[in-house]
């Protein structure tokens, strides 16, 4: 079967998800990744590796972090960056997504960044180049609707493997708002190709998506029997701007049966690692000792986000 | 073809360095033959400045052609290349192009007082306008270009050039 995302010399082409991406291409982009975090500590912190490059920033929807993360990575890789804010252009009066891709295509594009509210757009526009015969541009998934978030996916594998090195030994737990996370999604599908033997999922039931399951994980409904001897806990944002209908009762009341606390995170190993995708909800999913404690590395993976991404784009820009 | 002994080359090229390093001189190794020699160099010389490691992977001038080489490593550069006196060390001296992205690479560091080029053996074939100030053999009969020279190291250390065909 064609895999979207691979060349013919299976080489990574796109990146769209991780769900179907081979181990040996999810650790190269790890090992990639990690000579570029040093890069930050240098007086002149840019490599020419992407010199002349142009890359598009294409998003659809809102966000701060994702989109500054990619930009300052495309900036250190000293490629040229454009950021279209689209929500607010051409799309509003009228213009099809593959119209503007190929409007800017016709502007010498090499690369996309695509963030969208619906599934499967940034899929839509790669097989949109393939079509039209432009291999020699790149789409990579910045978020896609509830599918899929890879970069997130692989700056927390990142970051696991920086502060637990071995992937096979690890009881890792989600908690929260899976039904809405394409973070969640691409966790567990990282999480199981690199073969950690147990991912746990931890949520109330109108917060999980149905047949869980069959993707492998094992499905919690009391956090307290869900975090037992975890080594790793992964927050979840709670996403209220995606909710219709009741599916919750008060954010204070989440808070209590669902919010990670420093009691609650006690039940995990005593040298288990809390993460969370951010933006925080403080009081909502997660305590603010605990953001704050010694057991957070939130903010490492937001600077390991940046090597991550620069490792994505120069993969892709130099086939 | 002359006696590749690295070992004796090796202890040949820390002698032509011995009258000019000073306790300010820094030694970077390219890697990964140029950083193995630079650790011996660094010991046979007693020097001070702690050992740099450069990975040119990021700055190589073929990236357009062939991306990027299979696992980059880390660029280490532990003292302040700002008014340091630095010879970069490389196990072989081919095109240049090596040397000449690792002296891009270093400036991205900070500016050095000097830079200088100690390698093991040159071996012809130079497609830029570099020279290496200290260097144990050149080779009179530069190599054709479908073989390849390189440095190799054994479990117990020991350093081997080997010549094999590309």
């Amino acid at each position: 079967m064609h895999n979207p995302q691979l060349n013919k010399h299976g080489e990574l082409q796109h990146l769209l998800t991780l769900d179907g991406l081979p181990r040996n291409i999810i650790n190269a982009i790890l090992d990639t990744a990690a000579p570029f975090t040093e890069v930050a500590e240098r007086e002149v912190k840019k490599l020419p590796l992407l010199r002349g490059k142009s890359i598009f920033n294409l998003f659809f929807e809102n966000s701060t972090r994702t989109r500054t993360t990619f930009e300052i990575a495309a900036k250190r890789l000293s490629a040229d960056v454009v950021n279209l804010n689209v929500s607010t252009s051409s799309t509003a009066k009228g213009e099809s997504l593959l119209d503007t891709v190929d409007n800017l295509c016709a502007m010498q594009a090499d690369m996309f960044v695509v963030r969208h509210a619906a599934s499967g757009a940034p899929f839509l526009i790669a097989q949109h180049l393939y079509n039209t015969g432009r291999n020699d541009i790149h789409v990579v998934n910045a978020g896609d609707g509830r599918h899929a978030h890879p970069t997130q996916g692989l700056l927390d594998m990142y970051t696991i493997r920086h502060y637990k090195r071995d992937f096979t030994q690890l009881t890792v737990a989600i908690v929260g708002d899976v039904l809405h996370s394409r973070v969640a999604r691409s966790q567990i599908a990282a999480l199981t190709t690199l073969g950690v033997p147990e991912v746990r999922v931890i949520g109330p039931k109108t917060l999980l998506p149905t047949a869980m399951e069959r993707m492998g994980v094992r499905v919690f409904h009391d956090m307290r029997e869900g975090l037992k001897d975890v080594d790793v806990v992964m927050m979840l944002r709670l996403q209220n701007e995606r909710m219709n209908g009741a599916l919750l009762p008060t954010p204070q009341e989440f808070y209590k049966v669902w919010g990670l606390t420093a009691e609650k995170l006690a039940l995990a190993k005593p040298d288990a690692i809390v993460m969370h995708p951010g933006p925080m909800n403080r009081g909502v999913e997660i305590d603010s000792a605990v953001a704050d404690g010694a057991q957070a590395v939130i903010l490492p993976q937001v600077t390991f986000g940046i090597a991550v991404r620069m490792a994505v784009m120069s993969m892709l820009a130099g086939q | 073809m002359p006696n590749l002994d690295a070992e004796a080359l090796c202890r040949q090229l820390a002698e032509q360095m011995r009258p000019h390093v000073t306790p300010a001189t820094a030694l970077v190794g390219i890697r990964t033959g140029g950083l193995w020699l630079a650790e011996r160099l660094h010991t046979l010389l007693g020097l001070s400045q702690p050992l740099g490691a450069i990975d040119v992977s990021f700055y190589r001038d073929d990236y357009g052609a062939k991306g990027l080489h299979t696992k980059p490593q880390r660029t280490e550069i532990p003292f302040s290349v700002e008014g340091a006196p630095v010879i970069i060390v490389d196990d072989v001296l081919y095109t240049g192009r090596t040397t000449r992205a690792a002296l891009n690479e270093l400036f991205d560091f900070g500016r050095p007082a000097s830079v200088e080029l100690a390698v093991l053996v040159d071996r012809g074939g130079r497609e830029l306008p570099i020279a290496a100030r200290y260097c144990a053999l050149t080779l009179t009969d530069p190599l054709p270009p479908t073989q390849n020279l390189q440095l190799e190291r054994d479990e117990d250390g020991t350093l081997n050039l080997r010549l094999i065909d590309a």
